[in-house]
């Protein structure tokens, strides 16, 4: 069978037992609806978690930016993990006793302050649009590459399924069809990541395949280590050591900010806080937690080995090969525009670190563009470089070298050489993990909409059909929109997503600890630190990457601090504003002081005992 | 109100005398501290872990390399080896906090039998 028939089988394979679970997910009141009526186990709500939180962005394109940042693609592992950390100490088994359905609820209601529950209202449906966004592009190239179907009709189905079992469901559908997800994607990612492991070092475990030796015919029957031997291509062919620490504008601060900026914003994205409150009970909310990172390091440990082995096999596959030697996975993407090459006149390919790199990327250029930059090329090459311009050094000058990250998980396979069930499997794990997150965002936009506007502040006699009502018609909006984005993508998506994170850590992280574990700040300090915090972080990131701003150095910072690791900054200063303000102004009410105590006390019901 | 949560049948001690729930408070007390404790502990190791191993020292941890494999130490921290060491933390927290949850209420239960309650 081909690819695209095996991609054709698991695709409707999986759609159908998404709507399946739909169907019998279905939910009639708010409870259901939002937050799947508290009776989701912590083993499967771990699992939701994981998928709901392990994007296009983890499957996709994580591995692909670790295999060309080496060592420093360790600040998305750690910071996209290290935060479930933070989050499970920190927040979510409060947050699971206070016990309602949104994160404004509890910001809203600790801080008594309508302001309090608009501000936070709005940071979730920003930082979740932002996202979702993000997601139909994922879905997009997915559709694209593997079943060549026209980007929009792959946008459009992806949103059909997404709007049948989100608006029938809530978020009780959500959240089980997030766990067949899981399995789909956790599935078709390990699959592939074993049998290359074995091909490779003829381990089967990839976390340890990647610490091991190169089977004989890899290094001409030598004994040597899989990591050493890549060092040793990297820098003969001009890039730095892959083991490398902190190169280039990675430096020791950067990555040490950027670590800490995702760590504390997964602590503060609202869909990852909402799933806490759909367990049944405290001790639930806490094992939910230690499964969810558990089922998220499985993906997590195997993606630095699938990096790696990538980095070594598109060098390999590439170098020196000619036009009619080039493996097929290299034309299949070069259509996509994921990877681009630019011979200069021997009709060797040469991919490098240095100025005779001939590898490139289509970035964020029009095809007219491109089209215009190959024909420049093509003339300096017929005419000997008498006319036209040297297409390497147009691209090269707009930082395009080297090939897109967003291909490496997707092209793998193709490059080892692995059967097509494999490449056709990935196909569909790359779409459950769009899909699954994108539901869980669309469903954080539909309860900030549905229940802390319309509900909390416009309506508040609204019957339980009129808010369910409310609920789905939200839901189906957002969906539209997502869509919308999904097929007319803003450029700027890519870096909007990391930035998300700074805005949640500058946010929503310290705004809900000192709700937690103080008694004493109350709304003047909370609601000043949030907008301090979330004004600072978000003027220093469209100052640096839309006005040109240029990094700030404090006079310490060899390269100045990357927008991304800006959110860090952005907390202490939300921290820094709440804790100095407190002392002149009013305590809390003796309403959110007991809150605070109910909140801190552990359930004492029978119920939670036997659990 | 629809849809929200009862607070889960919290024994609010305001039957019981005031000796009771003066103890009753001081034991709330000591959870919260030991709550802190076990908190704090666990945050040190999770910063060392990542922030100090899989940062702040990984350029000269990369000098070595992690026992029997060909993982420079410094990288394994940052890409394998914290990943690692969050699933233990979260795994002691689980474990220490249900714990400590069901003392704190035995010395509830406790309380409450001595008070012929």
């Amino acid at each position: 069978m081909t690819t695209q028939a095996w991609t054709f089988v698991f695709i409707g394979g999986t759609f159908a037992v998404y709507l399946t679970i739909a169907w019998l997910a279905r939910v009639q009141d708010t409870q259901g609806f939002y937050v799947a009526g508290r009776g989701v186990p912590a083993l499967a709500n771990g699992m939701a978690t994981a998928s709901d939180w392990m994007s296009a962005a983890s499957f996709i394109s994580m591995a692909g930016l670790i295999s060309i940042m080496g060592f420093s693609g360790g600040v998305y592992l750690m910071g996209w993990t290290g935060g479930y950390v933070l989050l499970a100490f920190l927040i979510a088994p409060y947050l699971r006793k206070f016990g309602h359905f949104t994160v404004p609820d509890f910001v809203g209601s600790r801080f008594d302050s309508n302001l309090a529950r608009v501000v936070a209202v709005i940071c979730a449906i920003f930082i979740s649009f932002t996202y979702v966004a993000g997601q139909m592009r994922g879905v997009g190239v997915v559709f694209s590459r593997f079943l060549e179907v026209d980007i929009n009709v792959g946008v459009t189905i992806g949103m059909a399924i997404v709007f049948v079992y989100a608006t029938l469901g809530g978020m009780k559908g959500i959240t089980w069809t997030q766990v067949a997800q899981y399995w789909v994607l956790i599935t078709s990612f390990l699959i592939a990541a074993i049998a290359i492991s074995i091909k490779l070092t003829g381990i089967p475990v990839p976390q340890v395949g990647l610490g091991a030796s190169l089977q004989p015919e890899f290094s001409d029957g030598q004994l040597v280590y899989f990591l050493d031997r890549l060092n040793e291509i990297q820098t003969d062919l001009g890039f730095n050591r892959y083991t490398q620490a902190f190169v280039g504008v990675w430096d020791k601060a950067n990555v040490f900010l950027v670590t800490l900026a995702l760590m504390v914003g997964t602590a503060g994205l609202p869909h990852v806080l909402v799933r806490f409150y759909t367990v049944r009970n405290v001790r639930a909310a806490r094992w939910s937690a230690f499964w969810a990172l558990f089922f998220i390091a499985l993906l997590y440990m195997t993606a630095p080995a699938t990096a790696a082995f990538a980095r070594y096999f598109m060098i390999q596959s590439l170098n020196g090969e000619t036009e009619e030697t080039l493996p097929a996975w290299f034309e299949n993407w070069e259509n996509t525009g994921l990877i681009l090459w630019f011979d200069d006149g021997d009709g060797e390919v040469l991919y490098s670190g240095t100025d005779d790199n001939e590898i490139f990327r289509n970035g964020s250029l029009s095809q007219a563009e491109l089209d215009e930059v190959q024909s420049q090329h093509q003339q300096w090459l017929d005419t000997d470089g008498l006319s036209g311009e040297d297409g390497r050094e147009i691209l090269r000058a707009m930082g395009l070298s080297g090939p897109d990250g967003d291909i490496i998980v997707l092209a793998t396979p193709e490059m080892a050489e692995l059967a097509t069930w494999i490449i056709a499997l990935l196909a569909a794990g790359g779409l459950a993990a769009a899909l699954s997150t994108a539901s869980g965002l669309l469903l954080v936009i539909s309860s900030s909409v549905a229940h802390d506007i319309y509900f909390r502040l416009i309506n508040p006699a609204a019957n339980e059909k009129q808010r369910l009502l409310m609920g789905r018609l939200v839901i189906g909006v957002a969906v539209i929109i997502a869509g919308f984005f999904g097929i007319y993508p803003p450029g700027f998506v890519s870096q909007v997503v990391a930035f998300a994170f700074g805005l949640a850590a500058a946010s929503f992280f310290p705004a809900i600890v000192l709700g937690i574990f103080s008694k004493r700040v109350g709304t003047v300090p909370a609601v000043a630190g949030m907008v301090v915090g979330i004004g600072f972080t978000a003027f220093y990131i469209i100052a640096s990457v839309y006005g040109g701003m240029s990094p700030w150095t404090f006079g310490v910072f060899k390269n100045g601090i990357s927008p991304q690791g800006i959110g860090t900054l952005g907390m202490l200063l939300n921290f820094g504003v709440a804790l100095s303000l407190t002392p002149f102004c009013k305590p809390p009410s003796p309403a959110s002081r007991e809150m605070v105590d109910s909140v801190r006390e552990p359930e004492v019901s029978e119920s939670a005992i036997a659990a | 109100m629809i849809g929200i949560d009862k607070p889960a049948m919290n024994m609010k001690n305001d039957n019981m005398p005031d000796q009771g729930n003066r103890e009753a408070k001081s034991a709330h007390r000591r959870y919260w501290r030991k709550n802190l404790q076990i908190v704090t502990a666990l945050l040190i190791v999770w910063a060392c872990a990542s922030l100090g191993c899989g940062v702040l020292f990984a350029d000269w941890l990369n000098q070595f390399r992690l026992p029997f494999t060909g993982f420079p130490l410094g990288f394994w921290f940052a890409q394998q080896g914290s990943i690692i060491i969050f699933v233990l933390c979260i795994l002691a927290y689980c474990l220490l906090m249900n714990a400590l949850d069901r003392k704190y209420q035995a010395e509830l239960q406790a309380l409450r039998n001595h008070s012929g309650y």
